[in-house]
């Protein structure tokens, strides 16, 4: 018979509950609802700063909490549970719905603390923890920009959650203040030393810092607000948000009279179970043994707890590390264990750089044997490894480990204990990372993290994964097939520097075999990136992709679409009325694409050249939608027609397309140039995106849509065209050079080691010396395009390849046969022949 | 050169001449059109052997096959297809991606430099 559990609260630790328990519940004992108050299912809390990048919740979205598909999981969102009614075990919710539970889980979190200053509750005032409050702080600041440009913003509280507050605000262009009541930032994780380095490098970042001062009052003046602090100061701002600590959500479990823990929160023991036998509580809500825990790993190993009991296994909660590790505002930092020598007798080890602006503590026992904790601030690069290691014997010298040289070198992963926990937010330890080495044949991150969950959350323990593989001898193949060892990027510079012209002569001398549709297009493309003639010239031609090889995108009745190239999608009527002409003539489907251009359907093999014939005479050439090549230079109308436009924005789309145009590279390459911020021509969404300022032009690269959407970082700003196009120059040849088979720039940029930082090093400030070389290659590539398709039309012995029938030239593919929809010619679907074994 | 395919020629194959050698490219294909409509590939090693394949694409019913990347995978000689990019054996026309996926195989015979096909 199934029992029924109720959730009250669908945020990340109920998540995780609910995933437990349909993950181990094989004979469907437990019927699940969960009653959420959110209007949306759980979402990433902790990536919630990230959400100003795009203002996409989908972006949050954590996978599978809709449980689409699970009948056993019913999730309610929007109607919070009001009451407990114990006596009949039943809730009612919001909504006035009744429901009866066998076992009842709170899982409510907490609620943002505000303390209790005059106008906290005044129009302006925010809290920082979910989406919606998010949604109300933007339209805030659009507001005040409208009204006087550039608002002003305070954050009050300058702990884990003040400083994500704090980066949101930056994110959305202002430079707020930042009031904490301690004498340090970040009072509960880092000391003094640390909190000081904090204060600099956070300053730096253009927040103004008040630390050991409180907010007395808050009072409306205007349409603004004018917030007191404790020492006197003053400060005008649009908007403050309080984001001063969180206080558990007890008051469901405290009104059906439940116990309560002194700090608050459910009491519970360490089953998670609460002074009522069928009621549980998880997450923020909950004081396990009368501790409550702020943050997310902890939650999830009291999910994994309850889980377990409610299947009926023994289990406790294993008490947890409240170590942290974060990047806020670019700035490392990170503490663990005993970060604030609390421990009798122990010594602390420093080491202070502050040119560099990083700082190291190390807590050890009184004979310096066994690490205790530590602070690392603005380089945090050991924790991954020093972490583990609490409660261990050192493996040298604390100073040697923190010292200039880096712990990487002096701790190795062969260092760590076996119970070593690799990722704190899923509780994997070194042990079992080995084990699904070893035991289950993982040989990549990918299948890690898949087999033990390990990295999946915050990812930061994702580089000791690749270090355990490494330690475990299993190499992480970079081999492009199994014909060629080597990387692409690895070819790419064999091919450079010597000069072969020839996929048999690189296979015979580099490779083995015969070679594969993985390596053929991609060493087509190493060759024509390196200039060597036509991409139909001999050999080169039975390299490529159907694509490629018919210059033309192949549909799936095998026919071919026609896309003639219009830079920046600009276009005069008498080129529009020669497209229209030719797609009546040959009857072909027309459509505008989303890259600003037209695109002609169903062209037989044999009309192509006839297509193109027409096109090119008329003075089109190749739009390259078949290759991995640059498409299109989206463009908006900038100066040329808007009222707000800053720049000539087609002008520079069209230098630019026409600059790149025929650049083969490891995948198809978008870009976009937006005359203003209002970014009409989706730049961010493009490998490289230029948006105009008053100043000149800001350069965005490793955007993406398409299936896993990114939006692009910025590069460089204000710099006028002919240095924007020098960097871009540099930027693409790098990547056409280091990049994967069919990597967009936007994973080879998440991949790339030191991102964003390493690859302006790169490019901008040359520190590899190669920008010269890599503007050579990229003059060398403009000096010598020529349109593909008028080069078939000038070759017979190409042109006689345009043909559906060796023994029938002219007659085309009989199977291939159009109907009407809308007004044009579609295929009719094919029917898929019998494919059974014979 | 070899021919291969033909070691099975039972009683009535009717051999059609389709075009000469040089026409097919090395690695790589050409499709030709038989009496009835009938549709084969004719595909053509890096290392100079000849092979007859349904040209008929079975995963999106495209006759296209001809036009596919022709390579090895794992030692078979293969044809990838340009649609959705599944492996067919030359020498089998199996799939190395769907085991229940198997294409006609064609003999192919070569005299005098031209290249005939053959139904069965
Ligand atoms: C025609 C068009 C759709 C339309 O009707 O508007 C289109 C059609 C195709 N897209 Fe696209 N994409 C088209 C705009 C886009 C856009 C929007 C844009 O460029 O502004 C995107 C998202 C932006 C992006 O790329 O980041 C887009 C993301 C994709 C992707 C996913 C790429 C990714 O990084 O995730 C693929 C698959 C791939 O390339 O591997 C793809 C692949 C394809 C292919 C080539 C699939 C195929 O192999 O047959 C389609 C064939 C086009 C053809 O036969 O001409 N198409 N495709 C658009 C042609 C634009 C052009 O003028 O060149
Ligand atoms: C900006 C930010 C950054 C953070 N960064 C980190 C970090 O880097 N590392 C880390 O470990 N933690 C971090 N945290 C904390 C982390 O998000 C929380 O620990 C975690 O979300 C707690 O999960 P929970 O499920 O217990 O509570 P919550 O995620 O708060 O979910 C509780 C849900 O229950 C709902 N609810 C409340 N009452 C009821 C009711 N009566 N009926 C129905 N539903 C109800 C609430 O609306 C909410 O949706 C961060 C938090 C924030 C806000
Ligand atoms: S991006 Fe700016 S300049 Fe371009 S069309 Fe939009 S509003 Fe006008
Ligand atoms: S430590 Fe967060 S995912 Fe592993």
């Amino acid at each position: 018979m199934s029992r029924t559990l109720v959730v009250a609260g669908h945020g990340m630790v109920a998540h995780r509950l609910v995933e437990a328990l349909r993950g181990d519940d094989v004979d469907g004992t437990w019927q699940v609802v969960v009653f959420g108050e959110e209007p949306r299912p759980a979402y990433d809390r902790v990536a919630l700063t990230s959400y100003v990048d795009t203002w996409d919740a989908a972006g949050l979205a954590l996978p599978g909490a809709e449980y689409a598909g699970d009948d056993r999981v019913e999730l309610v969102p929007g109607d919070p549970v009001d009451a407990i009614d114990r006596q009949a075990k039943r809730v009612t919710t919001r909504s006035g719905r009744v429901q009866h539970y066998d076992a009842l889980v709170l899982a409510t979190g907490s609620r943002p603390f505000v303390p209790p200053v005059e106008g906290a509750d005044l129009p302006g005032v925010f809290v920082y923890r979910t989406i919606e409050d998010l949604d109300d702080i933007r339209a805030a600041v659009e507001r005040a920009r409208a009204r006087r440009g550039r608002p002003a913003a305070a954050v009050v509280g300058g702990g884990l959650l003040g400083l994500e507050a704090a980066k949101a605000l930056r994110d959305l262009g202002l430079s707020p203040h930042v009031v904490e009541m301690a004498p340090r930032l970040m009072p509960l994780q880092v000391d003094d030393g640390g909190g000081g380095l904090l204060n600099r490098l956070i300053t730096d970042l253009d927040v103004t810092v008040h630390t050991g001062t409180s907010t007395s009052a808050i009072v409306q003046d205007g349409d603004r607000l004018r917030a007191r602090l404790g020492n006197g100061t003053e400060l005008d701002v649009d908007l403050l948000v309080f984001s001063a600590g969180v206080r558990p959500r007890d008051d469901l479990g405290r009104e059906a009279g439940l116990d309560v823990g002194e700090r608050g929160g459910v009491l519970t023991d360490a089953a998670c179970r609460t002074s009522d036998p069928h009621i549980f509580a998880v997450g923020e809500c909950a004081s396990v043994e009368g501790r409550v825990y702020g943050l997310v790993a902890p939650g999830y190993s009291m999910a994994e707890v309850v889980a377990a009991t409610l299947l009926g296994r023994d289990a406790v909660f294993p008490g947890a590390d409240t170590s942290t590790k974060l990047k806020l505002m670019g700035v490392d930092v990170a503490s663990f264990g005993d970060a604030r020598a609390a421990t009798e007798g122990s010594l602390e080890v420093v080491v202070n750089d502050p040119v560099n602006g990083s700082y190291k503590k190390l807590v050890v026992s009184d004979d310096a044997k066994t690490l205790l904790g530590g602070v690392l601030v603005g380089d945090a690069s050991e924790y991954n490894l020093l972490r583990p290691l609490v409660g261990e014997e050192l493996p040298g010298e604390p100073a040697a480990l923190i010292g200039p040289a880096g712990g990487g070198e002096a701790v190795g992963v062969e260092a760590l204990p076996d119970d070593a926990q690799i990722c704190s937010c899923n509780a994997v330890t070194k042990g079992e990372i080995n084990e699904a080495v070893h035991g289950e044949g993982c040989d990549s991150v990918g299948a890690i993290k898949s087999c033990t969950r390990a990295g999946t959350s915050c990812g930061s323990c994702v580089p000791m994964l690749g270090k355990l593989l490494a330690a475990c001898g299993v190499e992480q193949s970079t081999a492009l097939c199994e014909h060629f060892t080597q990387s692409r990027a690895e070819l790419f510079e064999i091919v450079r520097a010597t000069r072969i012209t020839t996929f048999s002569e690189l296979i015979a001398e580099h490779g083995t075999g015969a070679g594969c549709a993985v390596c053929k297009p991609a060493v087509a493309s190493i060759l024509a990136t390196l200039g060597n003639g036509h991409v139909l010239g001999g050999e080169q031609a039975t390299l490529q992709d159907t694509n490629d090889r018919f210059l033309a995108n192949m549909q799936r009745n095998g026919t071919y679409s026609v896309v003639p190239r219009v830079p920046g999608g600009e276009i005069t009527p008498d080129r529009l009325i020669v497209i229209g002409e030719v797609a009546k003539d040959f009857g072909l489907y027309t459509k505008i694409t989303g890259g600003q251009r037209i695109d002609l359907f169903g062209a037989t093999v044999e009309q192509l050249p006839r297509i193109w014939r027409r096109l090119v005479d008329a003075g089109f050439e190749s739009g390259h939608a078949y290759g991995k090549a640059l498409r299109t230079v989206k463009s908006c109308v900038g100066t040329t027609w808007c009222r707000y436009g800053q720049q000539d924005s087609v002008g520079l789309a069209v230098e630019l397309e026409l600059r790149y145009r025929g650049l083969r590279s490891p995948h198809k390459l978008k870009a976009g140039v937006s005359g203003c911020q209002r970014e009409c021509a989706e730049a961010r969404s493009k490998d490289f995106g230029v948006i105009a300022t008053e100043h000149g032009w800001n350069l965005y690269v490793g955007g993406n849509g398409g299936a896993v959407p990114r939006h692009a970082d910025l590069l460089v700003s204000g710099v006028d065209t002919a240095e924007l196009v020098r960097i871009v120059d540099r930027f693409l040849m790098f990547y056409v050079r280091t990049a994967d088979r069919l990597q967009r720039t936007a994973a080879w940029l998440d991949e790339l080691d030191g991102g964003l930082d390493h690859l302006r090093d790169v490019v901008v400030d040359d520190s590899l010396g190669i920008c010269g070389e890599l503007e050579a290659a990229m003059a060398e590539h403009v000096a010598h395009y020529e349109d593909e398709w008028k080069g078939v039309l000038e070759d017979p012995e190409k042109l006689a390849r345009f043909t559906s029938f060796v023994n029938a030239p002219g007659t085309p593919d009989p199977t291939v046969a159009f109907e009407t929809e809308r007004e044009q010619p579609v295929p009719v679907m094919l029917g898929v022949p019998e494919v059974a074994n014979r | 050169m070899t021919v291969l395919s033909d070691e099975q020629q039972a009683g009535s194959t009717v051999w059609t001449p389709v075009c000469r050698v040089e026409q097919v490219p090395l690695a790589a294909g050409v499709a030709v059109l038989l009496d009835g409509g009938l549709q084969v590939a004719v595909l053509r090693t890096a290392g100079d052997e000849f092979f007859g394949l349904s040209n008929v694409d079975p995963f999106s019913g495209a006759a296209v096959l001809s036009r596919g990347i022709v390579g090895d995978v794992g030692g078979v000689p293969v044809v990838a297809s340009p649609i959705y990019k599944q492996n067919f054996d030359l020498r089998t026309g199996q799939c190395l991606d769907e085991a229940g996926v198997r294409i006609d195989v064609h003999p192919l015979r070569i005299t005098d430099g031209v290249v005939h096909v053959g139904v069965r």
